[in-house]
């Protein structure tokens, strides 16, 4: 049981919440405490829109434990309007390609169990295609 | 700083040894490294390793191998920096000979994938990326280099089967290896009609995980046996560099800034320049990490790593002869024990016992090791002692 | 219009009027035609309940469709998350026994930790009952708002006759004070009994249900009842109202009760959703009235009515203010939702709803 390496992560998993920088208005997602871009402190709590484009993309048929009952999925980086790159399942894809430059939203979704069916669900960001 | 001399190799067959441990495959390879010293005493022993806490449920190794290779007593520890640990392995076995320290250094890189079976080991893997933020996503390093690859070939318009020459290398190269796992080259048609593991990622971009150990003895020139027999071959140049985990935290992905900081100390300890580099023993555990480091270390300019391959550049005595031994892809990437074997056999090639893959007047080698895509990199030089 | 009952002893009206500030719909894309389900158990025999039905993803369920349809309603509530003091999840397809559903949803769009959070239970009007507790919370000044949602992943056996038409999806409501409001609740009516027309026991995987019982004594008798005592109460006919949305656990009973009630086919059409996304169960009146909010006008009065087996109905009588049109665009509408679509075929839906035996 991982409960509370997920639990502690929850506000980032959920929504998206991340850090802005007060020296360089950067906006940082993971939170790291410490601007990637001036090197100052930045603890200050930043929502993200959720709103991106697809900067890569492929599909994963023979999936990790943990994930195998999903698969097969299709996971991506993806450039936030804000300005970070996250790694994240697309979901909710139909027959359309996904391309690179496909603009995407975030959704809040089931990422795995905690171990079995008997754990807790993890939730998570996802991304889907923007209409 | 001492001048320090690889005395002594030893590497097991990659391949899956069903019926061998993780200690046994260690103490294979020391055994052979140490004979081939001549026998000298280690007095430290540096393991490279990734996974054995994960696969084999086996921490300490340094301890456990010490004993079982009858050398209880000794300082032993584990160096892990995921895909890059033998490479790491072997910065700290040159560093505490080189220090003067410690005279005869015994490095030895194991890896045991096939004590777990299935999606396990993938997840395994994937403790190696950002945790938290990758692998949670049911991300697999597998699937990690398909999104490098991907936007390589967008930005780049690299043709669909444009990485076929890096595979086309490591088989014909691996063919003339005793201890690969595969010896068989390929025809580019396998390329093309290979199975899609991750588009646009097929099963001939991705080096087999395996199971293998290789080894090596540090010692001093002056400390080696009188009857040494072997042409003598010196760590010329040793560095290592680290960089971001998440591929997603890079300011640019597609240049690995770790390969081309190592390569350049390294080079710049051994007083060389690029052009002076007879064979350059690249991590490809995936073709696109090929591909980046040829860009990065120079030997091509952004975005044409692809085409140095496809050119066939990268053979044995054109431009710079990579993979001369299969590389990973072919001879099979054993994890933490990967570097290491890329040390045996720059050894291999620089005392000129290469045979069918001998590069021809071989002086400087190249080899770097990677954690990861390039999260952590260590480069040495090794060189052929004239004089 | 008659005289109204201003007592009346009967009515759920708060002391301080109360209203919908903001609400949201969510739709999973994937649908399965009902002559699917009849393809396999039927051999494509019998008339249809309705035309498909909404199928969640492999990664949804109640607590990520909560997610969203909260995430649209605070959109058009345009209020801080914190200003919550509740989040009320009613469901009857809660992803744990034991574990709410609405900390996870409060949580996911920044309403922790000073807030009410509750599942609530009742069949298919769990998702009214939340609401009426809401106008109650905000009514009575303990909270400023208070969001109720009704949410579901239906389950049907099967081969059984809800299989055709147990659905997915719902809506959230955020209730305040009436001036703030674009729909003024001006009161609701409760209406239950013990009538045990569908149940499904602890530990049970489907629910069981009275077939033919579950048409007049319950669901028919339950609705009737919970609309005329409102409407007297409130001195309505059916004429005053411009739309109508009754709980639809397939389209003829739904049409059947409104036009025994004095509704026309054009009154209920907008919240009509059954016939193309199924029997959402909790969610189905609830996503009815976000359906009919988003194209009501200003003026316009709607009537709700639910209905939760065991039995009971819940019934609302809302009155459209000038802020609906503009705050109807501020997020997805319901039949944007019902748009992206997904054909799946049943041995996908058998996947999709994890009803393969994997060990
Ligand atoms: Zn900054």
């Amino acid at each position: 049981m991982e409960i509370p390496r997920h639990w502690r992560l929850k506000q980032q998993r959920y929504s998206l919440v991340g850090e802005v920088c007060p020296h360089c208005d950067h906006k940082i997602f993971p939170p790291r405490d410490i601007c990637p871009n001036c090197g100052d402190e930045a603890k200050e709590l930043f929502t993200f829109s959720g709103k991106g484009e697809v900067y890569s993309y492929t599909k994963i048929y023979e999936a990790p434990t943990g994930f195998d009952a999903n698969a097969p999925y299709t996971v991506a980086l993806v450039k936030l309007e804000e300005g970070p790159i996250i790694t994240a399942q697309l979901t909710d894809l139909d027959s359309t390609p996904v391309e690179i430059g496909m603009p995407v939203e975030m959704v809040t979704r089931k990422m795995r169990n905690d171990g079995d069916e008997r754990g807790i669900i993890v939730y998570g960001y996802k991304f889907r295609l923007r209409t | 700083m001492s001048e320090v001399i690889i005395a002594g190799i030893g590497q097991t067959e990659v391949g899956e040894h069903w019926e061998i441990g993780l200690r046994e495959l260690a103490i294979a390879a020391i055994q052979d490294a140490v004979r081939d010293s001549g026998g000298l005493k280690p007095q430290a022993l540096f393991v490279g390793n990734m996974l054995a806490p994960n696969l084999s449920n086996q921490a300490h190794l340094g301890a456990l191998l010490a004993d079982y290779a009858g050398l209880t007593g000794i300082e032993a520890v584990t160096i892990e920096a995921a895909g890059a640990s033998g490479g790491a392995a072997l910065r700290q076995g040159y560093l505490a000979v080189a220090s003067g320290m410690v005279d005869v250094a015994l490095v030895v890189g194991v890896e045991k994938f096939t004590d777990k079976i299935g999606a396990g080991v993938d997840a395994a893997l994937a403790t190696t990326s950002d945790s938290d933020f990758e692998a949670v996503q049911g991300m697999t390093l597998a699937a990690q280099a398909a999104l490098l690859m991907k936007r390589y070939m967008h930005e780049y318009n690299v043709p669909k089967d444009g990485f076929a020459g890096f595979a086309l290398t490591a088989h014909a190269n691996g063919a003339n290896n005793p201890c690969a796992m595969f010896r068989k080259a390929i025809k580019p048609e396998t390329y093309t009609k290979a199975e899609m593991v991750s588009e646009p990622l097929n099963m001939f971009d991705i080096a087999p995980n395996a199971d293998g150990a290789a080894a090596v003895v540090l010692t001093r020139r002056d400390l080696l046996p009188k009857d040494f027999p072997h042409p003598l071959v010196r760590i010329a140049g040793s560095a290592s560099s680290s960089d971001t985990l998440a591929l997603h935290d890079r300011k640019d992905m597609l240049y690995f800034d770790t390969a081309q900081i190592s390569a350049g100390k390294a080079m710049k300890q051994a007083g060389i320049v690029l052009d002076q580099v007879s064979f350059f023993e690249y991590h490809d555990a995936f073709s696109i990490y090929a591909a980046l480091s040829l860009e990065a270390v120079g030997f091509a300019i952004k975005g044409r790593g692809w085409k140095l391959a496809e050119d066939g550049e990268i053979s044995l005595n054109r431009k710079i002869s990579c993979a001369t031994m299969g590389g990973m892809k072919a001879r099979g990437f054993p994890g933490g024990a990967a570097g290491v074997y890329q040390a045996v056999e720059a050894a291999i090639q620089l005392r000129g016992q290469a045979e069918a893959s001998q590069v021809t007047g071989a002086k400087i080698a190249l080899i770097q090791s990677l954690g990861g895509p390039a999260s952590t990199a260590v480069s040495h030089i090794f060189e052929r002692f004239e004089a | 219009m008659t005289t109204p009952h201003p007592h009346s002893p009967t009515l759920l009206k708060p002391v301080k009027p109360v209203g919908i500030v903001g609400y949201g719909a969510y739709v999973p894309r994937y649908r399965l035609p009902a002559k699917e389900v009849a393809r396999v158990w039927t051999g494509g025999k019998g008339g249809l309940p309705i035309k498909e039905k909404a199928v969640p993803g492999l990664d949804e369920d109640v607590i990520t469709m909560s997610i969203e349809a909260a995430r649209n309603a605070m959109l058009r509530a345009q209020i801080d998350p914190t200003e919550l003091r509740a989040v009320w999840v009613g469901s009857e397809s809660h992803p744990y026994a034991v574990k709410p559903t609405s900390t996870l949803v409060a949580e996911a769009i920044g309403a922790v930790p000073n807030t009410q959070a509750a599942d609530w239970e009742f069949a298919c009007k769990a998702g009214t009952e939340a609401l009426v507790a809401a106008m109650g919370l905000v009514g009575s000044g303990m909270g400023h708002y208070a969001m109720a949602i009704g949410m579901d992943t239906a389950q049907g056996k099967p081969g059984d006759a809800l299989e055709y038409t147990a659905g997915a999806g719902g809506g959230a409501f955020i209730l305040g004070p009436a001036e703030e409001s674009l729909a003024i609740i001006n009161a609701s009516y409760s209406y239950v009994t013990d009538t045990p027309d569908f149940w499904r026991r602890e530990n049970q995987k489907y629910p069981e249900h009275g077939m033919r019982f579950t048409g007049e004594p319950a669901y028919f008798k339950h609705i009737t009842e919970a609309a005329t005592h409102l409407m007297e109460a409130s001195g309505t006919t059916a004429k005053d109202y411009k739309w109508a949305v009754f709980h639809q656990p397939n389209t003829k009973f739904a049409q059947r009760v409104s036009g025994q009630l004095g509704f026309s086919p054009e009154q209920i059409e907008p919240g009509l959703l059954v016939p193309v996304i199924g029997n959402t169960y909790a969610g189905a009146a609830m996503i009815g009235l976000t359906a009919t909010l988003d194209i009501a006008q200003p003026g316009d009065r709607i009537l709700v009515v639910s209905f939760g087996s065991g039995a009971g109905s819940d019934a609302f009588d809302i009155l459209v203010t000038d802020a609906a049109p503009l705050r109807a665009g501020l997020a997805t509408k319901t039949q944007e939702y019902i748009s992206r679509r997904t054909e799946i075929d049943y041995a996908m839906y058998v996947r999709y709803r994890g009803k393969l035996q994997m060990k």
